[in-house]
């Protein structure tokens, strides 16, 4: 195992790879109760065609996401109530990219350790258990339905993308989840569950040694191959439409604008176009920017208005919006602002303090297990060290802000997708 | 390990220190606590607000983001929380620890003099507060009053207590209402801010690596300076002990949605009469309806896939506890049955050594979780400060270890149904309006997150993760202090209660 230290953050970090291709973090916390396990799959909602020993597989929509919660069921019960009973708080979610098994906890760790390896990477399907889940996918995809945060997000994608997965749900529909069965449970299981495919990464008081020790034990011995995936067509950068309107029980209109823009590849940049689009978006529209103070002054937003930038599934894109009783006139203004950015660069006193409450931000973020264990999973599966974020960003200057208002918001390759009140 | 030194200032005005240098960050609240009162909330909810618009010296929000910014993105947030009938508003800030910026020097006597201008100066005209403030924020204020109906599960929390509270101050939002909020007036709200400063009952806290002396130098000017009037009194919050005439009412409502969201009410009973044991109540939570090893999730969502989502919450201030559930509307009736059955089961001393010992573990994890999130840390200190409860979180574990299933029998013994609210959908005729002791009142006004909008909600034990996209900002620290810290609330001195119905 490496071990490196950073100073200035204090804070401490050690890597290793197993012989089966599992990639470890550790992160010591010394003098905390608590302990986080962070056990993550390179496979997301979007991953749904991919190569298995030469074939290409289609794969229904929401897959990813089924697995997630067959995976708690073992031969001896439901892994999630072992680990509650035990004293740790588990839970898992599914991504477009990524899907994770993680616990917290105060007392007896190794064991919870032991549980949450085992159980992910032990497929146990039955048609009769698999049925009854199918209700219950059922359910929350019904609740998705009623969400104006969750409708108005598929409604974008679909309005930017042709035919990217992105499109469709990480739950899936009604009518793709009827098409799972045991068997596409086991194959994904088999091609994406391989610890080559997969990455640990614990924070607390904790010795890595025994992380290492536990994880060789529990895990299966062999390495499997990383599979290859394929989104479907390069899409090209306009919107298949630039309006989507839809009408629920909201009690004031919500819009997410949308901007297409070319996909980001893995590796350092990566990390580096992540802060950038950090800092540009402050500049453009946080809460100390000069367009928000002005439409929240003018009473057209409120501060539940944000920006943030996305790249996953062989796309990339950045999406800003919020409530407002006009959003039209809204995103017209943030146009506008993009466009001044654009031509003539942000204000450079507004840059370095903008950079200045990023630094803090950062450091504030290793007070959270959850964000450190989440960071270094990302980061290792798209080929970034999360811990050098604070170097990164020291290196960011106004140039790469400006490009980014540049080759990333270009109006041209917007949609907006609109909730508004019912009746 | 953390150290705690509590001062008193002025009367009625109690400074609190933890001290621990676990953390990256400090953080720092005052509390300023009145009595929720019908008329007088959303001017209350709208106070910090305002406040935090401008200071004399700072006088707009652009000039308030460069001082933020300049302290390394230190956060300064309103608060606006309702604790049993106390309804508790003021400042919450956090900022980086200096030790992790060299050269940085007193971002935390910095941000604490922000927070106090805020409080003690704000811009006025005329010797009134701001008008094209007090408006501008004022309409946010009715779009997050109207918001509350864009999530089903909440809103159906929140129509419930209303109801079943009407006659109560418990049945105030936290933000007051529309009509309420649209009357404010420059005069109202400076009048009404003169109000809580004199007085007001002022918890301040502090979290983080500076020991309690240069805390309490930056923060003394400051609370010294508050114009105080008398003596201040924690309010007290009345306790029903019993459901109004003896009998369960039944509300059901129509929305535009997919999946019916059942919420029942019920009043905790004897438990709350004497030497409240917050222990207990977590414990019989933990075991009825709170995480996955629940009877409520176990057998209503799991064995017998009724439901998403089904989980319970006790407020150990007021005395009453919300289960809430998602269920297709068909099914509410014998979700109903079954969620009754349950709680007749811990009645019944039907607990097995596996849940017994499943929500002990559980509950200790959330309460020495609470120890390394500085925010969580600080709002255990609150409550215990607000609650009379004289805990500290080891005390509390050690209490939570000593309990036995009967002790859990006994506060589960006298809690009784009150209310029962249903959200069914526009056009599901089947499910059950076989009630109707109670009117279902006017269903106009949406009132918003009580505090207890989204306590209960770690047990559905998955996550959609980021399926949902955009990040939601606002507030994003100050979550902790919302979602129901382990502590919970317990009750302390000033409580009243009454029985109703006459049982």
């Amino acid at each position: 195992m490496t071990h490196k230290e950073y100073p200035k953050i204090g804070e401490e970090l050690y890597c290793g790879r197993l012989p089966n291709g599992l990639s470890i973090y550790v992160a010591p916390k010394r003098g905390f109760n608590k302990y986080y396990a962070h056990f993550a799959t390179d496979y997301g909602g979007a991953d749904r065609r991919f190569e298995l020993s030469g074939n290409w597989i289609d794969t229904p929509a929401g897959v990813a996401h089924f697995l997630e919660h067959k995976m708690f069921e073992m031969k001896y019960g439901d892994a999630l109530t072992k680990l509650s009973a035990n004293g740790a708080d588990p839970n898992a979610y599914t991504s477009t990219d990524i899907t994770a098994y993680h616990f917290e906890c105060t007392e007896k760790f190794a064991e919870n350790l032991e549980t949450l390896l085992e159980f992910v990477s032990t497929p146990y399907f039955i048609e009769k258990s698999i049925e009854k889940e199918r209700g219950i996918i059922g359910q929350e995809i019904l609740m998705g339905e009623d969400d104006p945060d969750y409708c108005i997000y598929y409604n974008l994608m679909k309005a930017l993308f042709r035919h990217n997965p992105l499109r469709d749900s990480v739950a899936g529909t009604l009518a793709s989840i009827e098409e799972i069965s045991a068997e596409t449970l086991y194959d994904c299981h088999k091609v994406f569950y391989n610890p080559s495919n997969m990455v640990l990464c614990v924070a607390g008081d904790v010795d890595a040694g025994e992380v290492m020790e536990i994880a060789e034990r529990v895990l299966p011995k062999e390495p499997g191959p990383v599979p290859g995936r394929d989104y479907g067509q390069k899409e090209g950068l306009e919107p298949v439409t630039d309006r989507v309107t839809a009408a629920m029980d909201v009690s004031m209109p919500v819009f997410i604008a949308g901007c297409k823009s070319e996909p980001v590849e893995d590796g350092p940049g990566y990390l580096r176009n992540e802060l950038v689009s950090g800092l540009a978006l402050d500049i453009m529209a946080g809460h100390s920017s000069k367009l928000y103070i002005r439409l929240y002054g003018e009473g057209l937003i409120s501060n539940d208005f944000s920006a943030s930038f996305d790249a996953a599934a062989g796309v990339a894109y950045t999406m800003f919006g919020g409530e407002t009783n006009e959003p039209e006139r809204v995103f017209g203004e943030v146009v506008k602002e993009i466009e001044r950015l654009s031509e003539g660069g942000a204000d450079a006193a507004l840059f370095e303090r903008i950079k200045k409450a990023a630094i803090g931000s950062q450091i504030r973020s290793f007070n959270s297990f959850e964000a450190i264990c989440s960071g270094l999973a990302g980061g290792h599966f798209r080929g970034f060290d999360a811990y050098e974020a604070g170097e990164a960003l020291a290196s960011i200057g106004l140039d790469d802000v400006t490009k980014f208002f540049r080759e990333r918001l270009v109006p041209a390759n917007m949609a907006m997708s609109i909730i508004t009140p019912r009746g | 390990m953390h150290t705690l030194d509590t001062h008193s200032i002025a009367p009625g005005i109690n400074l609190t220190c933890i001290n621990t240098d676990k953390f990256k960050t400090g953080c720092m609240a005052i509390n300023l606590i009145g009595s929720l009162k019908r008329g007088a909330a959303s001017s209350a909810a709208l106070l910090p607000r305002v406040l935090r618009r401008g200071t004399a010296e700072l006088p707009d929000m652009e000039s308030i983001a460069w001082a933020l910014d300049d302290l390394y993105g230190a956060r300064i947030e309103p608060i606006v929380r309702k604790k049993g009938e106390m309804h508790c508003i003021g400042f919450y800030a956090d900022f980086v620890d200096d030790r992790y910026i060299p050269g940085s020097g007193n971002v935390l006597e910095k941000t604490a003099s922000l927070m106090g201008s805020m409080l003690l100066s704000p811009a006025m005209e005329g010797g009134l507060l701001r008008r094209d403030y007090i408006e501008s924020e004022k309409k946010n204020l009715i779009d997050d009053i109207r918001a509350a109906i864009n999530d089903k599960r909440g809103y159906a929390i929140d129509r419930l207590i209303e109801e079943m509270c009407a006659g109560e101050a418990f049945g105030v939002n936290r933000l007051g209402d529309e009509q309420e909020a649209r009357d404010i007036t420059p005069e109202s709200l400076t009048a009404r801010y003169r109000e809580f400063l004199e007085d007001a009952y002022v918890e301040v806290l502090y979290c983080g690596a500076a020991d309690s002396e240069r805390v309490r130098d930056a923060l003394l000017p400051m609370l010294q300076s508050l114009p105080r009037r008398a003596d201040a009194t924690l309010p007290a919050t009345e306790i029903i002990l019993s459901p109004r005439n003896g009998s369960v009412a039944r509300i059901t409502e129509k929305l535009d949605v997919t999946q019916g969201k059942l919420a029942i009410g019920f009043r905790m009973g004897k438990a709350m009469m004497k030497d409240l044991d917050s222990a207990a109540m977590m414990i019989f939570n933990a075991i009825y309806g709170a995480g996955v090893t629940s009877k409520l999730f176990t057998n209503v969502r799991e064995r017998l896939a009724l439901c998403y989502y089904a989980g319970s919450m006790v407020d150990k201030q007021k005395g009453i506890m919300i289960v809430s559930s998602g269920v297709d509307f068909g099914n509410v009736e014998i979700a109903l049955d079954e969620i009754m059955a349950q709680l007749k089961n811990v009645q019944n001393g039907d607990i097995t050594d596996f849940e017994f010992s499943s929500a002990k573990r559980s509950a200790i994890t959330s309460i020495k979780a609470t120890m390394d999130r500085p925010a969580a840390l600080m709002d255990f200190y609150f409550d215990s400060r607000v609650t009379a409860v004289p805990y500290d979180p080891e005390e509390l574990c050690d209490r939570v270890e000593a309990l036995t299933p009967e002790r859990i029998v006994e506060v589960a013994a006298d809690i009784m149904a009150d209310t029962v609210y249903f959200l069914e959908g526009l056009d599901s005729g089947d499910a059950g309006d076989d009630s109707g002791d109670y009117d279902s009142g006017d269903g106009g006004d949406d009132e918003s997150g009580d505090g207890m909008g989204d306590a209960g909600d770690d047990e559905s034990g998955d996550g959609m993760g980021d399926a949902g996209g955009i990040e939601h900002g606002g507030a994003g620290g100050f979550a902790g202090l919302n979602n129901g810290s382990a502590s919970g609330s317990g009750s302390g001195a000033s409580v009243l209660y009454r029985r109703n119905g006459g049982s």
